[in-house]
């Protein structure tokens, strides 16, 4: 029995031709995936290289541990075997559980039409699928507005079906609870424009105009675009979470197969307390931000604050005021239909739960801003 | 039960579909009033999907579904409530409220669709939860008890009103041997007492056999029914490989 094949110490794996027709494969040391493993190909090349041979057997004597290396090793040599050659393998001399686990992994033939094929989508076609898909949503969009302000007339005529309690809850979560978050960035945003506002008025000495800066700013805009993006990313994501999860653990289900509307019932109230809300968290806003451009008119540009009240009142109208609360309202209204729209219409597994939630957040703040200049067009084509 | 079978709830011709996607086709089957009916197929062949088809939940994209005589599709959304209001369902989570607490889950229904005071309504809510076992647990929150309980919760606020079908999304998945087994007493005791129709939809083999008297087997690979019957008839007597497999936990053999 010549030995024939080339023998590698480190890597198990040596040839013995037992007879013409005859390959024996000898596995020893360690085959597992740690460690670094002969290619299949090494046995296919000796099998090769003798034409008669027809037979590859094993011999694992010296095979000291196995893992899935070894199985994968085995199953590339069948594979190998199987394409354009004559050499059957027998499997006699492999370890017991090797061989229930090769039988196993080859007892379901694969599945036709299991294997996911990349599939080639022409640039068209995926520009043509996400129109309709784009269709689709601002259908749904449209319906649910629908669906909503079909509540809100229910509402009217007394029909609505929520409970009291849910509405003043979600009033206190939205409201009162708000109210630190709130006060703290509008202060910071009076703050700001009172410095930038002050570098450009002290060269003209015209310091105390500060007060009608800030004033303005804040009451007749960044009041209530703060005010509404701090809401959608603490109330409007919350919304969309909590609806989402609803619907993931079926509990809108069952207020439907109920006969409670989920419309009336979860989205109502939270529409409801977020519109009478936002008003008022913005006017909080406003005297926040007033206040913080006061800290710096009083403190750094020498302004008594007399001075600083007086000019205040006198450049902000009521107008201004009116058009913050509008806005104010509008925002609530944007910020709670997207929030619950997205948990209404959210997909029944976490991760939809998290897209709701990121896509509320994103539509609020888009909507706020773009309602924003609206508003802002519309008021100074009307001069007001 | 020897009494005359009165139909109850009868599908005809019913086709399931997520838009393009086929989930079932041509089902036809009729649930007589008192039966305990089961639907039972393999995972993902559409057993709840026809649950909610059958409560409510979502329209067929093809075939009736009658209460009765009553075509529950075509009616007004006004006339399907009403229906709707007959029914009791266990969802498969439980479907608890989780912002209100258990005596709360169960006393919303009745908030809604009587005119009990709050006092009757918090008796109605103390008696359903003595019903399954959970007395005293009136002020706990869904988030506060264990999967089992849910489960028995959400089947007392089921049967809150009193309702002529019970409807259970796998009972017993998720409970352990003993909850399981009781809660398979506890629906045959509703069935008796109540007088309701009972339709389950699970793949537990040990309720099938212990609680159904009706049955509906769907199949995911030809999409369809392809048998129905009483499941202890059907494993006596059927000849269809598939369904004997499944009823025989896949050892494909009748034991005698």
């Amino acid at each position: 029995m010549p030995a024939t094949g080339s023998m590698d110490a480190r890597s198990g794996l040596s040839f013995d031709l037992l007879s013409e027709d005859t390959l024996l494969v000898r596995l020893a040391g360690d085959w597992k995936l740690g460690n670094r493993l002969p290619a299949a190909d090494e046995v296919m090349k000796q099998a090769d290289a003798g034409p008669k041979i027809r037979r590859i057997i094993f011999d694992t004597e010296g095979l000291r541990g196995w893992d899935s290396g070894l199985l994968i090793f085995l199953i590339r040599i069948q594979e190998l075997a199987s394409q354009g050659r004559t050499v059957t393998i027998e499997q006699d001399g492999l370890l017991p559980g090797v061989k229930r686990l090769l039988h196993l992994a080859s007892a379901v033939p694969e599945r036709k039409g299991a294997r996911r094929e990349e599939a080639r989508i022409s640039s068209l076609d995926r520009l043509g699928g996400s129109a309709i898909a784009g269709w689709k949503s601002f259908l749904q969009t449209l319906e649910f507005i629908g669906e909503a302000a079909i509540a809100f007339m229910r509402l009217f005529s007394g029909k609505a079906r929520f409970r009291p309690s849910d509405f003043f809850l979600i009033i206190q979560e939205c409201g009162a609870q708000a109210l630190p978050i709130v006060s703290l960035i509008s202060i910071l945003v009076g703050l700001i424009l009172a410095f930038i506002g002050a570098i450009q008025l002290k060269i003209f000495g015209a310091q105390i105009y500060v007060a009608s800066l800030v004033g303005i700013g804040m009451v007749r805009a960044l009041a209530a675009i703060m005010t509404g993006i701090i809401m959608a990313g603490r109330t409007g994501a919350a919304f969309a979470a909590q609806l989402g999860t609803m619907q993931v653990n079926e509990e809108i289900d069952a207020l439907k197969t109920l006969g409670i509307p989920p419309m009336e019932f979860l989205v109502l109230p939270r529409m409801l307390a977020l519109f009478l809300m936002m008003p008022l968290l913005s006017l909080y806003a406003d005297l926040m931000g007033i206040l913080g451009g006061l800290v710096i008119g009083v403190s750094m540009l020498d302004l008594n604050f007399m001075e600083y009240f007086n000019k205040t009142r006198e450049s902000v109208s009521i107008n201004d005021f009116m058009i913050g609360l509008f806005s104010a309202a509008v925002f609530g209204v944007l910020v709670a239909l997207a929030g619950c729209k997205q948990g209404m219409q959210c997909g029944r597994s976490a991760s939809a739960v998290g897209e709701a939630t990121t896509s509320a957040v994103v539509t609020s703040i888009v909507s706020i801003v773009v309602a924003m200049a609206l508003i802002t067009v519309v008021c100074s084509v009307l001069n007001i | 039960m020897m009494e005359k079978k009165e139909p109850h709830i009868i599908v005809e011709d019913l086709t399931m579909a997520y838009g393009d996607f086929l989930i079932q086709r041509d089902l036809t089957f009729t649930i007589n009033r008192g039966d305990i009916f089961i639907v039972m197929g393999g995972s993902g062949c559409g057993k709840s999907t026809l649950l909610r088809h059958l409560v409510g939940l979502q329209r067929p994209a093809k075939g009736k579904v009658l209460y009765r005589d009553f075509n529950f599709w075509d009616a007004e959304p006004g006339e399907r409530e009403t229906i709707m209001r007959s029914f009791g369902i266990l969802y498969q989570s439980g479907a608890l409220w989780s912002s209100l607490t258990i005596g709360e889950n169960i006393s919303l229904p009745l908030q809604q669709y009587t005119n009990l005071s709050p006092g009757q309504i918090r008796e109605i809510a103390a008696l359903k939860l003595s019903l399954v076992g959970l007395t005293g647990f009136d002020e706990y929150y869904p988030s506060e008890i264990s999967g089992g309980m849910k489960k028995r919760a959400g089947l007392a606020r089921a049967m809150a009103l009193d309702p002529e079908i019970l409807f259970f999304d796998e009972p017993s998945a998720g409970l352990d041997p003993i909850s399981a087994h009781l809660l398979d007493q506890l629906i045959l005791e509703l069935r008796e007492s109540l007088g309701a129709t009972v339709v389950i939809v699970t793949h537990e083999l040990a309720s099938i056999f212990a609680v159904g008297n009706n049955s509906v087997f769907l199949d995911p690979e030809t999409k369809t029914m392809i048998a129905q019957g009483d499941p202890k008839k059907l494993l006596a007597e059927s000849k269809d490989p598939k369904v004997v497999n499944f009823l025989t936990r896949g050892e494909g053999t009748k034991k005698e």
